[in-house]
């Protein structure tokens, strides 16, 4: 958090370079803005060069492309008991590479298992943080847009809901509503929102006296319009580098909930649920608490060093 | 600074308001402990007997404001799992997360200032990159994996450490690995960036200048000036140890406030559970208190202003 609040709202820019014009911009001591697009760009730029980047982009793109289309020819595997083959070990190929990863306790081809949940873990977390994402950035525009007594209600709330222990929050929230895909979703985003409205009010602030703003006020534009079409863009480049930055911490935190026993529900699967499965075959399987963990921190790692991109190309002009 | 203190202890206050409305609301939705407490078959009359002599039959606001009025006499309700005063409960199991939290933090900070600043000051040398590498991979890894990986290797395979419980320092090693691993991660790279920063200042350079040794312009000038986000993020730390302990706790039988937590929701103790919560809050507050004021400290150009 404390990484992603730099000043780099001062540094110069492209698009808007050319209004308002140098001379009205001298006079008004307005700063010049920068704007979101050109961020992936910048992004694809750092890539081509930093070799630890490319190779957790490379990562990233198998796994999803192992995620989207996977489940359609292994889904069956995953599924179906084969009590007779049940926990064999790591590299035995003698029935069928699917068996590379070994098998479970139901004689489940393991790889099978895990491009399965691999889909279930980067859905659940993508939408998790869309949510939070979309609800905490419009909560903290229009708050710190509007300013006043909603402001004021909105940010002693999000103090709370910071200081709540959020793995509490959550393990309470399960147990009132049921586990279930959509329940777990909700608990993930809820305990995020505070975040992404925080720093979207912060940024907002900085931004609504800016003179563009006051212009574009004076010649009639409505607050909803402004904060869509004004704001938000201008905005959402820090937004976007927490929220790559959030993607580990929510399939983490849901890979804990899962461990817990407060993920989904079978057929369903995820990197947690199946950690939890190993955890009573430590004696004798190792291979089922290891393969979903060492996935789940390839992943995370993956995420994290393209975060870093994100927040350089974020923070760089 | 004593107004600032008053200020600051204020807001915390109204903090730990909010916090313990919200646990008594969302506490009481997780359903009646009646269905928990007494036999399924129970009458409805023994039902409401049960409710009547814990104060379940109550609207929820007079529950609200006899908890409250507790509050102020240091009365916290009586646990209904252990038939003990919640308060009673809750700081008995408190000294096992504390002390867990407290030689987990020790090592955080310890490795974080060594490696993060031996880190920048060399940069770009393969140190640096062992070390960016290794605290990205720190804090990707899940805690409980850990944890679990750990017994499988150490206590299971080796039969060098015990799988859970506590009493020796045996029953310290795979807890304490377990937590130290993500803040460790974490504020490595925290450490790093904030000397980089403090490494390129001029009075650094003024330094150097002077003549002043590569030890003590690493370790006195730059460490003192980097220590602010560093402080803070500890900080932050701290209370996600504390407030996370919950699962390592869960997986090594370790008796502090995370298993209680977990017990107390399955069970429905809602005494319980707002004990700790608001015990754990107060502290948290306390601890974010005496951060500020340590700022001030380490830096006198900053005033405490609320």
């Amino acid at each position: 958090m404390t990484l992603l609040n730099r000043d780099h709202r001062r540094r110069g820019t492209e698009a808007e370079a050319d209004w308002p014009p140098v001379s009205l911009r001298a006079a008004s001591g307005a700063e010049p803005v920068r704007q979101a697009h050109g961020l992936w760009r910048k992004v694809g730029y750092q890539l081509r060069r930093d070799a630890l980047g490319g190779a957790a982009a490379g990562w990233l793109v198998l796994l999803v492309l192992a995620a989207a289309v996977g489940p359609a020819f292994l889904g069956d595997m995953a599924r179906e008991p084969a009590l007779q083959l049940r926990f064999l070990p790591p590299l035995s190929t003698e029935h069928g590479w699917e068996y590379v990863l070994g098998s479970d306790a139901l004689g489940r081809g393991y790889l099978a298992r895990l491009v399965v949940a691999a889909r279930t873990t980067l859905l659940i977390a993508l939408v998790a943080v869309l949510v939070a994402l979309a609800v905490g950035s419009i909560i903290g525009t229009v708050s710190g847009f509007l300013r006043g007594r909603l402001d004021t209600v909105v940010m002693r709330v999000a103090d709370v809901m910071l200081a709540f222990p959020s793995l509490l929050l959550a393990l309470i929230v399960l147990y009132t509503l049921g586990t279930g895909l959509v329940p777990l979703i909700l608990v993930l985003a809820l305990a995020r929102i505070a975040m992404y409205s925080r720093v979207a009010r912060a940024e907002t602030l900085a931004v609504r006296e800016r003179v563009y703003i006051r212009a574009s006020r004076a010649f009639g534009s409505g607050s909803a319009r402004i904060v869509l079409t004004q704001i938000i863009p201008v905005i959402a480049n820090p937004l976007v580098a927490l929220a790559t930055l959030e993607f580990a911490m929510v399939m983490l935190a849901e890979s804990a909930l899962s461990f817990l026993g407060l993920g989904v529900h079978e057929p369903d699967i995820t990197w947690g649920g199946l950690i939890a499965e190993g955890r009573n075959y430590l004696e004798s399987a190792w291979w089922v608490a290891l393969f979903p963990g060492l996935a789940l921190t390839l992943t995370a790692v993956a995420t994290n060093v393209l975060a870093e991109l994100v927040r350089k190309a974020a923070e760089s002009e | 600074m004593a107004r600032f203190i008053l200020t600051r202890s204020r807001q915390g206050a109204l903090s730990l308001i909010g916090l313990v409305l919200l646990v008594f609301v969302l506490a009481r939705l997780t359903g009646s402990p009646a269905l928990l407490y007494l036999p399924e078959d129970a009458s409805p009359e023994r039902v409401a007997a049960f409710n009547r002599e814990n104060g379940f039959d109550q609207p929820l606001y007079l529950q609200l404001l006899d908890y409250v009025g507790g509050i102020l006499r240091l009365d916290f309700g009586d646990s209904l799992l252990y038939g003990d005063s919640a308060l009673g409960v809750v700081l008995g199991r408190f000294p096992a997360t504390l002390q867990l939290a407290f030689f987990t933090m020790l090592i955080v900070v310890t490795l974080a200032v060594v490696a993060g600043a031996s880190s920048a000051a060399r940069r770009g040398s393969v140190r640096d990159t062992a070390t960016r590498v290794t605290s990205m991979t720190a804090l990707s890894v899940p805690d409980f994996w850990v944890a679990l990986m750990g017994i499988a290797f150490f206590a299971v395979y080796l039969d060098l450490l015990p799988t859970s419980g506590i009493g020796g320092w045996e029953f310290w090693v795979l807890p304490l690995l377990t937590l130290t691993l993500r803040p460790t991660g974490i504020l490595t790279q925290v450490v790093r960036t904030a000397m980089i920063e403090a490494l390129d200042s001029d009075y650094v350079r003024v330094a150097r200048s002077k003549g002043v040794g590569p030890h003590a312009v690493v370790y006195k000038h730059a460490l003192r000036n980097a220590a602010i986000p560093v402080l803070t993020m500890a900080g932050i730390l701290a209370a996600q140890v504390v407030n996370g302990a919950l699962v390592v706790e869960t997986v090594f039988g370790w008796p502090g406030i995370g298993n209680l937590m977990v017990t107390a929701i399955r069970g429905r103790d809602f005494a319980v559970i707002q004990a700790v919560v608001l015990v754990t809050g107060a502290a948290i507050v306390v601890m974010n208190l005496l951060i500020d004021v340590a700022y001030s400290r380490l830096n006198p150009q900053i005033r405490l202003s609320a």
